[in-house]
């Protein structure tokens, strides 16, 4: 056996200029990026601030930037499946399969795996300690490590683009292809290793924050006080707790078949490839919740702070959200209708999976009811909002049509499926992480994103979104499957350049973010949210100042009832001062920064890796490096810093005299215009 | 006769099952768009009546409770799902896709084995195969016995109704039929590696007397399917239509039974194939 196992220069896909090409371009801006990191001297910045933080806020910001990169990557994959397709009417197109197959397995590997779930735990990280109260999650430094793996995951995906391949068996890795027998290269492993590293990584911030929302609240936030996005949050993450293991039960028995010869799901040998496509189903459709429910979240606090009311129907929703964490595991089998189970087994899981539309039409209602009698902003968030909710009536419409047995007998893999769930994917937790985004940047750097640039970019993903994506309706109702690299239909060829257009619409979209982004740092000094409540919001994130000091809050809030932060302002704004008088400040116990998790997670690549190749003395040196980080954590002597009293005073202070003055300010303007209301 | 491949799919039915699925599909789009339609059209009419800058509309700040409201927005979800799961549990009976077609006809056996990348249909009564072509008769149902020799395929004819999952070492059941002569297109939906786009296939309905004398011609001429032949056709490739004047007894049953062996993959461990429709 070779030092390097079956790593060989063949590896390299020298005869494929495309994907070597952008390797190329990828490798340059990384190199560059690295350079004028290098060359100005923020290393040591960016290592002690950023890469070794423990700060949830700091953590959730990298989960999002992780996301919005790989967003790109996933995108990227998009276009160039939408333009094979247009192109691929009797004609091979430009895309052979056996590179098709790689590029829509990564984009949905990539899109759900690291854009929507960082996207999502990203603003769980940044926002719901905030919510709670409190000054971090129950495990800092655990919360490192999950990022750091999560990140260690997409750079193995990504790494698959020019050396080997990916997976060609679609984002899940249906056996028998995806056994050795049919898939012999490194791409299915490519795919089990890089979402075994990162599912760790996502159980860990599942146990992270479930401890966190069940034992860590700010002194008097009851279950029947809590914000809606941490009801959501909770819900999403005991999900992940529940589902991620059988994940990762299901990925280590296929890895065992193609490593070391077991007959878990061959064909022959007395496998059972049914038994993967139950196993992963009962992750794959809990999975959907873990990610759709959060976004629910987002939209109940946008939908109140925009509309001016509570959330209307607050318990209602709470057991909404949790009739839907229970039921979604409940109803995987409807992933799989066509298998032949037999009527009842249909029927029954049928049924079950509408179901889940009841408690969701009423959180759709009560979203409605919060905004009745309110005074409504269509600001960007409130317009992401809205869009959603048209769109996802028509998303979730779909998706109980194909829960009736006899109608997905005609629907099951076809393109209709597929805009079924891109419908709810891109209309629900995407909507809802850029309403998130949008909403919760200035509390993560303390400017208020360029609305009109924003709500440009609504526009252009709304209308893209439907543009690419109501073509697929058709063509799936026309008969055309999905994964298809070329086809000979004439039909469908003019809606599949209709949605190649829709794509290219949802670019200009991302183009718009994009250029927000740069003016509204190129213009932050107008733009700076000084009292940390730029929205009016109502919950307690908006009481500290915006970005929040590392300890979030000088003293922990009290909390006497749902909406807080609303009372203490309206308090404020009646007796036109400050409710509290300044608190006596004491020093704050904070914990301290450690490596550990960007550590581990160098080391966990370098085992991925060598796992992928077979280079196993590699292996062994990639686990004992990362046992030896967890050994030198545990014994760590100095596990905290204190933040003398007398910082906490003066940014506290910078604080109050911030909102004071905005109060202040409000009266005066009140007092000139007594009509206005703003 | 029509042409093939013409866009016409699980809206333009040609058999019974596919003709109840439509049915099925559409009064359930229906019966939901009463509720989702007015559910649009009122979210967008109260954000923009009570847009910050409307004078007119009356605000109600603390309208933040109701048990009539709450009731109402429960039972009207609750009431719909009960109907649709009605339809739901009713449906997935009536059209299971094991349960035999009422019919005076005996149903014609038909075998169908998914290989790397092309379709295989056995006539077990009739002694004849067909790759990539499925002829069949019309006005008569059809017992489908479908199994894979290699990786999961799934068969679906979109103008008859129900598609089923190939999969080796088990033969799932499928009743279909064609009422009227025509060529439909036919497919597969699952994935199952480099040739898969081209794992489509006619089938071509015509009249009894018609298909039974394709089944002469077949028997007349061309190559038989036995042990050796069907390893040949076992290898990935991606073929024409063609059939087999006669096939070895008891071959679908050692497919499945796995007396044979299923396909060995991608041959050196280098998959890629020349689509054929491409050459």
């Amino acid at each position: 056996m070779s030092l390097l196992g079956k790593l060989t220069w063949q590896a390299i896909p020298f005869n494929e200029p495309l994907p070597l090409i952008s390797g190329a371009a990828v490798l340059v801006v990384i190199i560059a990026v690295v350079a004028w990191v290098v060359i100005r001297g923020y290393l040591p910045y960016l290592w002690r601030e950023w890469i070794t933080s423990v700060d949830h806020k700091r953590i959730g910001i990298m989960y999002c930037i992780l996301a919005g990169v790989m967003l790109l990557r996933g995108f990227i994959d998009a276009i160039m499946m939408r333009a094979q397709q247009a192109a691929a009417y009797n004609a091979p197109g430009f895309l052979p399969p056996s590179h098709f197959d790689q590029v829509f397995s990564a984009h949905g590997t990539i899109m759900i795996f690291f854009v929507a779930m960082p996207f999502v735990i990203g603003l769980m990280n940044v926002i719901v300690p905030l919510q709670l109260g409190v000054r971090d999650v129950a495990f800092p430094t655990l919360n490192s490590v999950s990022f750091w793996l999560t990140a260690a995951g997409a750079l193995l995906v990504n790494l698959s683009l020019v050396v080997g391949e990916f997976d060609r068996t679609g984002w899940l890795p249906y056996p028998p292809l995806s056994e050795l027998t049919y898939s012999p290269g490194v791409g299915v492993d490519y795919y089990c290793w890089s979402l075994q590293i990162s599912g760790i990584g996502t159980l860990m911030t599942g146990i992270n924050f479930v401890t966190t929302i069940l034992k860590l609240r700010a002194p008097g936030m009851h279950y029947s006080r809590m914000p809606m996005f941490c009801w959501t949050a909770l819900a999403s993450n005991l999900l992940i707790v529940a589902a991620f293991p059988i994940l990762t039960a299901c990925l280590a028995m296929l890895l065992l078949d193609r490593y070391v010869g077991f007959h878990f799901f061959t064909d022959t040998g007395g496998g059972n490839s049914m038994m993967f496509m139950n196993l992963i189903w009962a992750w794959g459709h809990p999975e959907v919740y873990i990610l759709v429910l959060p976004a629910f979240g987002i939209y109940s606090e946008v939908v109140s702070t925009f509309s001016s009311k509570p959330l209307f129907g607050y318990r209602s929703m709470i057991y909404a959200t949790m009739a839907i964490c229970i039921i979604s595991f409940m109803v995987w089998l409807h992933h799989f209708f066509t298998m032949g189970a037999g009527a009842d087994v249909n029927a029954i899981f049928g049924i079950a999976s509408m179901i889940i539309a009841v408690p969701t039409g009423v959180k759709i209602f009560n979203w409605l009811f919060t905004m009745y009698g309110g005074y409504v902003r269509f600001t960007s968030p409130m317009l992401w909002t809205i869009g959603f909710m048209v769109t996802f009536a028509i998303g979730g419409m779909t998706g109980v049509l194909l829960a009736v047995p006899p109608a997905d007998f005609q629907l099951h893999n076809s393109v209709f499926l597929v805009a079924h769930f891109h419908n709810v994917i891109i209309g629900a937790v995407l909507f809802g992480v850029f309403a998130g985004y949008t909403y919760w940047f200035p509390k993560a750097f303390g400017i208020v994103l360029d609305e009109r640039l924003g709500k440009w970019a609504f526009w252009l993903w709304l209308i893209g979104f439907w543009v690419a994506w109501g073509p697929g309706y058709v063509v799936g109702l026309e008969g055309m499957t999905r994964r298809l690299q070329h086809y000979d239909v004439a039909e469908w060829h003019p809606w599949l350049v209709l949605a190649e257009w829709g794509v290219f619409i949802i670019l200009l979209g991302i183009i718009a973010q994009i250029a927000q982004i740069v003016v509204s740092i190129r213009t932050r000094e107008r733009r700076r949210d000084v009292t940390g409540d730029p929205w009016d919001g109502r919950n307690l994130e908006w009481v500290t100042s915006s970005p929040p000091p590392s300890f979030n809050f000088a003293v922990l809030p009290d909390v006497t009832d749902q909406e807080p932060y609303w009372d203490m302002k309206a308090r404020a704004r009646e007796i036109g001062q400050l409710t509290r008088p300044e608190p006596q400040y004491e020093p704050i116990h904070m914990p301290r920064n450690s490596p550990t998790g960007f550590v581990t997670a160098f080391f966990a690549v370098v085992t991925g890796f060598a796992l992928i190749w077979h280079i196993w003395w590699l292996v062994l040196l990639g686990l004992a490096g990362a046992y030896a980080t967890f050994v030198v954590f545990a014994w760590r002597d100095h596990d905290e810093i204190l933040i003398p009293a007398e910082e906490v005073a003066r940014l506290d202070r910078a604080n109050r005299a911030a909102r004071s003055a905005a109060l202040h300010h409000r009266q005066l303007r009140r007092e000139s215009q007594p009509e206005s209301r703003e | 006769m029509e042409l093939a491949g013409c866009g016409r799919a699980q809206l333009q039915p040609a058999g019974p099952i596919s003709a109840a699925e439509r049915t099925i599909l559409l009064n359930s789009v229906v019966i939901m768009l009463a509720i989702v339609i007015p559910t649009i059209v009122l979210t967008v009419g109260v954000a923009w009546w009570y847009r910050s800058s409307n004078t007119r509309a009356r605000r109600q700040p603390d309208f933040v409770y109701s048990g009539r409201v709450e009731l109402l927005v429960w039972s009207i979800p609750t009431l719909v799902i009960i109907f649709l799961g009605g339809i739901a549990w009713i449906s997935s009976h009536d059209l299971d896709p094991a349960q035999p077609l009422p019919s005076k006809a005996p149903a014609v056996d038909i075998q169908v084995v998914s290989l790397d990348w092309k379709w295989l249909f056995i006539y077990p009564k009739l002694g004849i195969a067909s790759v990539n072509r499925l002829v069949v008769p019309a006005g008569v149902p059809l017992h489908l016995m479908v199994t894979s020799a290699s990786v999961w395929n799934v068969f679906w004819v979109p103008q008859l109704g129900s598609m089923l999952y190939c999969m080796n070492g088990m033969a799932g059941n499928l009743y279909l039929q064609a009422d009227h002569p025509g060529v439909y297109r036919g497919e597969s939906a699952m994935i199952s590696g480099d040739g898969f786009a081209d794992m489509h296939f006619d089938t071509d309905a015509m009249p009894q007397g018609r298909f039974d004398a394709w089944v002469a011609s077949t028997r007349g001429a061309g190559p038989t399917l036995d042990s050796q032949a069907y390893r040949a056709l076992l290898r990935q490739s991606i073929e024409a239509p063609h059939t087999y004047r006669s096939v070895r007894p008891g071959l679908f049953a050692d497919i499945v039974m796995q007396r044979l062996p299923p396909g060995d993959g991608p041959r050196g461990g280098v998959p890629g194939v020349t689509p054929v429709g491409l050459k």
